[in-house]
């Protein structure tokens, strides 16, 4: 019982990054009708958005170690500690989630650019060509990453407060030994905040309707006299940034290296297109139910029956899933028929 | 168009061979002449020529192809491993597995088309990129990758002679695979699988694929079930990946589960945009560029970037230094990501578009100018 309580906790926090991900992937392909295979990269730059924040609070200063009174030693002490002493400390200790702030405008940003220098041109060519381009860029932007902050993981850890394990079992009337990280419990509170404010975004505002017509008929919302590209550039940033934070807040769980946003990539499509292509609910609930479904087989028990099955669990359910229900969970008819 | 005779096919057949038999003449002013890089050539030549069999004709875009490769050099190591060096039987297992890989994966990916049969394929290469990594490791040797030992079976041999000493080479009925030699067995190959893929595309069945790639619903009203036509394609661009994948390990023998990774089947797919999807020498071309730019630009380091420079004032040789050192040495993946955005942005016929687009004004100019008009 603990452990499939655990498993299930275990899962949601992966599905959580999944679905934000795959969140983001179907905002852009349902409306602008773009497959976007530098979506991965956004991840991984909102990841790297936390690294840089970090780095930029402890840009530090060598002074002279007075602790250690035998010989002249030396260390670096941080401007901000050096400025603020212990409050200085404390920001740099909530480095994490204080580069949200930094990291908003800065994935604001990168969307944008990508959309109006890149994908806009891309709309109207055939999905292969999409493919490719995204592809081309997502690599481009892995190598920038790469020669900036070089091929090693950065650690960017969580807090001290939160970086112990909370005893959930208690909670649930389980036992004592089911404790569980608190930062994952917080990434899984805030994927829950993030896709409950992107649905009320799109279900409770005019922007948001516009953008669920555009969802349905792209062309017949621009005959309406609204201005669709305008839109669409805005929609690809807000994804960006959704993706972008999905990365940053998963930073102290994986410390990133410049891969993770392709290995996160090949993931999250899958975990679109079980969900439905242009199904934003579809993206969510398969993301979660993958995330689950991964966590169990690579529960020991499970692995002793099928080997490897934690490897290819993910492929093996898309695979089936495509071939059962081609149109994937919830996808909607005439979205990508052809 | 002009339809295109047997008699310029065998034309057209005898130049490529004669282009690619002389590689080593004409390559080595350029310094590439040496025969790992020509033995590179040759065999990602069959791999992107198969591939183009498969996305040039129907226009399927495969993620998948690294894993025929992937298993083709399995394949080949086993056999050395357990029959016998000749690389012969090797890439015959080699192709035959991967072909029978292919009709299995084809069978179940080609149901979709478009961007799910893309995510398909990715999927497959992912899970046995995986498996390869874990599960499968008594097979594969996981992350080492699968070498030769001393103590090998290698049945076949042994009946013949003795195990020496140190490590047996790959040999081609004693040719040895190292080498020009071994550059001269891939380069026959490559005419080989270059003159079916030319057969293919001049045949009924290329002409169908074409069809299926211009209008496939169309064709299904006309009374043609698609599905046979697509997975003979993608069996047929199996096996070509099979057989550079046998080929990489006959050249070296030793296989590794990174090969089956998804980009470097990404890789071929930008070698054949590169070139030109769809045209016969386009893959080809698209091969050299990558492998010929990769080669000199990995070599590269900040040191040689001075002296190339060294034509410029010092500070301008400087600041020149510091913008082309992230693209060359460990950077060339990035040149490689840049030059795929560029191509697909500006040229996505490739250079093969890139030439007819010249030729066309070429004789555009010239008509004008018989005729008297500008």
């Amino acid at each position: 019982m603990d452990a499939i309580f655990l498993q299930i906790l275990n899962g949601l926090d992966k599905g959580g990054a999944y679905a934000l991900i795959a969140l983001g992937l179907t905002l852009v392909f349902g409306t602008l009708g773009v497959v976007n295979f530098a979506h991965g990269a956004l991840f991984m730059l909102g990841a790297f958005c936390s690294v840089t924040f970090q780095k930029l609070l402890t840009i530090s200063k060598h002074v002279k170690d007075e602790s250690i009174t035998f010989f002249d030693a030396f260390k670096d002490q941080p401007y901000l500690e050096i400025w603020f002493g212990d409050f200085g400390k404390t920001i740099i200790d909530y480095s994490v989630p204080l580069s949200i702030l930094f990291a908003i405008p800065v994935m604001l940003l990168i969307g944008l650019i990508m959309e109006r220098g890149l994908i806009r041109h891309f709309y109207k060519r055939t999905h292969a060509e999409q493919i490719l381009v995204t592809f081309g860029l997502a690599i481009v932007l892995q190598e920038i990453v790469k020669s900036m902050f070089g091929a090693n993981p950065i650690p960017t850890p969580a807090p001290d407060i939160v970086s112990g394990s909370a005893h959930i079992g208690v909670l649930f009337g389980l036992g004592e030994s089911v404790v569980y990280p608190w930062w994952r419990l917080i990434y899984l509170a805030f994927s829950g905040l993030v896709i409950a404010g992107v649905f009320a975004f799109l279900n409770l505002t005019t922007f948001g309707m516009v953008v669920r017509a555009g969802m349905m008929d792209r062309e017949m919302v621009g005959m309406l006299g609204i201005d669709v590209e305008k839109k669409f550039t805005i929609i690809f940033g807000l994804a960006a940034v959704v993706t972008g934070l999905a990365g940053l807040m998963y930073s102290p769980i994986l410390p990133p290296d410049y891969h993770m946003g392709m290995d996160f990539l090949v993931l999250s499509f899958v975990v679109v297109v079980v969900g439905g292509m242009g199904s934003l609910g579809g993206a969510v609930t398969a993301g979660f139910l993958l995330g689950i479904l991964q966590s169990f087989a690579s529960m020991n028990e499970v692995k002793a029956i099928i080997p490897g099955i934690d490897q290819i669990i993910i492929y093996l359910v898309a695979v089936v899933i495509l071939l059962v229900r081609p149109r994937g969970l919830l996808g909607r008819e005439g979205v990508m028929e052809d | 168009m002009k339809s295109p005779t047997i008699k310029n096919d065998m034309f057209v057949m005898l130049i490529f061979s004669a282009i690619i038999l002389s590689m080593p003449i004409w390559l080595k002013p350029l310094g590439a002449g040496y025969p790992d890089l020509l033995q590179k050539f040759a065999i990602f030549g069959i791999f992107a020529v198969g591939y183009n069999i498969l996305f040039g004709l129907t226009g399927y875009l495969s993620f998948g192809h690294a894993a025929f490769l992937g298993i083709g050099s399995y394949t080949a190591v086993w056999s050395f491993k357990l029959l016998t060096m000749n690389v012969f039987p090797a890439l015959i297992f080699s192709v035959l597995l991967s072909g029978l890989f292919a009709m299995l994966i084809g069978f179940i990916t080609l149901r979709r088309s478009g961007i799910y049969f893309s995510i398909l394929t990715l999927a497959f290469a992912q899970m046995f990129y995986n498996l390869a990594y874990s599960v499968l490791t008594p097979i594969t040797n996981g992350e080492t990758g699968l070498q030769l030992a001393r103590g090998d079976a290698r049945i076949i041999d042994r009946l013949f002679s003795d195990a020496g000493e140190g490590l047996p080479s790959t040999n081609f009925f004693g040719l040895e695979m190292s080498g020009y030699s071994g550059f001269y067995v891939c380069a026959v190959l490559l005419i080989i699988a270059f003159f079916i893929s030319q057969r293919i595309f001049h045949s009924p069945f290329g002409i169908k694929l074409r069809a299926i790639k211009s209008n496939q619903t169309r064709m299904k009203y006309t009374g043609y079930n698609t599905r046979p036509y697509l997975l003979t394609a993608f069996v047929i661009s199996g096996m070509y990946a099979g057989l550079a994948g046998g080929l990489m390990a006959a050249t070296d023998p030793l296989a590794g589960a990174e090969r089956m990774q998804w980009t470097a089947s990404g890789e071929v797919v930008l070698m054949t945009i590169l070139g030109g999807v769809g045209t016969l020498i386009g893959p080809m071309l698209g091969v050299g560029i990558i492998k010929y730019f990769e080669n000199i630009f990995s070599s590269l380091n900040d040191q040689a970037l001075l002296q190339a420079y060294s034509f410029m004032p010092d500070w301008l040789a400087n600041i020149m230094v510091t913008i082309t050192s992230p693209f060359v040495g460990e950077g060339w993946h990035l040149t490689l990501g840049a030059l795929f955005v560029l191509i697909v942005v500006f040229l996505p016929g490739g250079i093969m578009e890139g030439v007819s687009l010249i030729k066309k004004r070429f004789s555009k100019t010239q008509a004008n100018t018989e005729t008297g008009k500008s």
